[in-house]
């Protein structure tokens, strides 16, 4: 069916986006982790209501697609299954805290409104913040870059063989739908009744597959550890880019530097 | 090279897929693995590689395979799948290609040296930088007897390696697989290649032995391919 034809294509759209070049592309995996990583920790740790406090830190996000050529629309497209779900979440919050927390002109805005949107921005800016790692690593790299913060070796190779593994099942999947439609044609999706044995055969399929992955991997010496990724040296490039972001996170979330715009804009 | 003694295998208890195998195999000998569908032929090489577990004795390069000697005994062997497509598994062929000789502690310089050298032989330059999901199936099987090229291999396994190969590939894969000086294994349904590859032919039918000579031999055996639901090499056919 084409709509597994395309998820299967944007899959394979992210290993290409991955093997792309650009400054960020070539930063070290292990230094764009850390990055990521400080980042979301400064992104979920603000509070509930501080919404102006969070706005200066969607510029990292912005500057990292300028500096790597991937488009944030293109990561908002891909997020688009995961993004209701962060919508849900803070859904119900303007309906149960309804004190109004600050005034546009008059105009009450109650607290439940503003830790909506803070919520909201949270969930975007980790979710825009992981996607530009993963589109700007290979996915072996990151493995690599994960070993070298010490992650255990099994929690990596998990992470490495269900990466490769939801390839495999969309692949079967694919083929699977492909065929059944061929032989119910008109049939608009699989028939409830087909549904069992459709699911189960996919996943025998899926197992099979990889399990001859794994094993082709084995067989060629794989133990869980990643000597082939291509690792670069850690260059002042790398620490520069670390220690920047790190600061500037580190300032962003202790200055509420929105307020402080805000404060001198009412001046 | 490869000696097997009284080799059974069972994927299900009472219903053997292998009985009583047995056969030694010299190094630098080309030999051709046939027989009809399900007779075994796969499941006889996941044997050899230690993916399955079989009663008897298996021995490679003078070890016998035992779960201490895995290792070693993978190292020395080299497998081309039935399906390329769980073959590679790397975004790029390039990357694939030096995953083996990266694992086994080769400096990437070497193994790019290698990997350059087995494109260049192979007449594959062209595929090196491309995305595996991004070619055709003839293509990514080329790419899989590359990569496992690649690794230098003592033996080298090779399951169907012609199938859905156009003439012109198909051909490349028969020369380069009678140029290896490496003992070679190789299953296939592609008669006319096992003539011109191997040899000696090991017939399987029913999970024994029904056969193991000198290829020609074999093959002219009307009588005999036809008892096992085989048929004539094309060429040999009126
Ligand atoms: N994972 C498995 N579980 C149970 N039975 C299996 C499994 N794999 C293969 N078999 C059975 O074992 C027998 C031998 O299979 P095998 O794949 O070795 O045959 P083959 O000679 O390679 O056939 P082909 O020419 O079709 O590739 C078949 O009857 C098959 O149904
Ligand atoms: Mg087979």
């Amino acid at each position: 069916m084409d709509k597994m034809d395309r998820a299967l294509r944007e899959l394979g759209q992210m290993d290409e986006l991955a093997a792309g070049d650009s400054p960020v592309h070539r930063l070290s995996p292990w230094v764009k982790l850390l990055v990521t990583l400080g980042y979301i920790i400064a992104v979920v740790s603000f509070d509930k209501y501080a919404l102006s406090g969070l706005l200066p830190l969607i510029l990292y996000p912005l500057l990292v697609s300028q500096l790597s050529g991937v488009s944030l629309i293109l990561g908002l497209r891909k997020l688009r299954l995961v993004l209701p779900l962060v919508l849900a979440v803070g859904i119900f919050n303007p309906f149960l805290d309804r004190a109004p927390l600050l005034y546009l002109g008059s105009l009450p805005v109650s607290g439940g409104v503003v830790s909506m949107l803070t919520l909201l921005l949270k969930g975007l800016l980790s979710l825009l913040a992981s996607f530009l790692l993963v589109a700007t690593t290979p996915i072996d790299s990151l493995c690599a870059g994960l070993r070298k913060l010490r992650v255990p070796q099994t929690m990596v190779t998990l992470l490495l063989l269900t990466y490769r593994y939801v390839g495999v099942m969309m692949e079967e999947l694919a083929v699977m739908s492909r065929a059944y439609h061929l032989r119910a044609p008109g049939q608009k999706g699989i028939h409830y009744k087909a549904w069992g044995s459709f699911l189960g055969q996919l996943l025998l399929r899926s197992m099979d597959r990889a399990g001859e992955l794994y094993a082709s991997m084995r067989l060629r010496g794989f133990h869980g550890e990643f000597y082939y990724a291509p690792s670069r040296p850690c260059g002042g490039r790398d620490l520069a880019w670390l220690l920047l972001w790190l600061g500037a996170f580190a300032l962003l979330r202790l200055v509420d530097l929105g307020a402080l715009l805000g404060g001198l804009l009412r001046l | 090279m490869i000696t097997l003694e009284n080799v059974s295998f069972a994927y299900e208890p009472g219903r053997p897929v292998l009985d009583g195998i047995s056969f030694h195999i010299a190094p630098g000998e080309a030999v051709g693995l046939i027989g009809a569908n399900g007779a075994g032929k796969s499941t006889l090489m996941k044997v050899l590689l230690g993916l399955e577990k079989a009663e008897g004795r298996v021995m490679v390069g003078g070890e016998e395979l035992t779960k201490e000697s895995l290792p070693r005994v993978r190292r020395k062997l080299g497998f081309v799948l039935q399906n390329s497509d769980n073959q590679m598994f790397m975004p790029t062929v390039y990357e694939d290609m030096v995953f083996g000789p990266m694992n086994y502690g080769l400096s990437r310089e070497e193994a790019d040296r290698r990997v350059d050298a087995v494109l260049e032989k192979l007449g594959l330059e062209a595929l090196k930088h491309r995305h595996n999901h991004r070619i055709s199936g003839g293509e990514k099987r080329m790419a899989a007897i590359a990569t496992v090229l690649a690794m230098e291999p003592e033996a080298v396994l090779m399951d169907e390696p012609t199938s859905a190969l156009d003439p012109f590939n198909r051909r490349l894969v028969i020369n380069t697989i009678r140029e290896l000086g490496q003992t070679r294994v190789i299953t296939s349904h592609d008669l006319d290649m096992i003539l011109d590859t191997c040899s000696r032919v090991i017939l399987l039918s029913g999970g024994r032995i029904a056969a193991d000579g000198p290829t020609e031999e074999i093959l002219r055996d009307k009588a005999l391919l036809e008892a096992h639901r085989m048929e004539l090499p094309l060429r040999w056919q009126g």
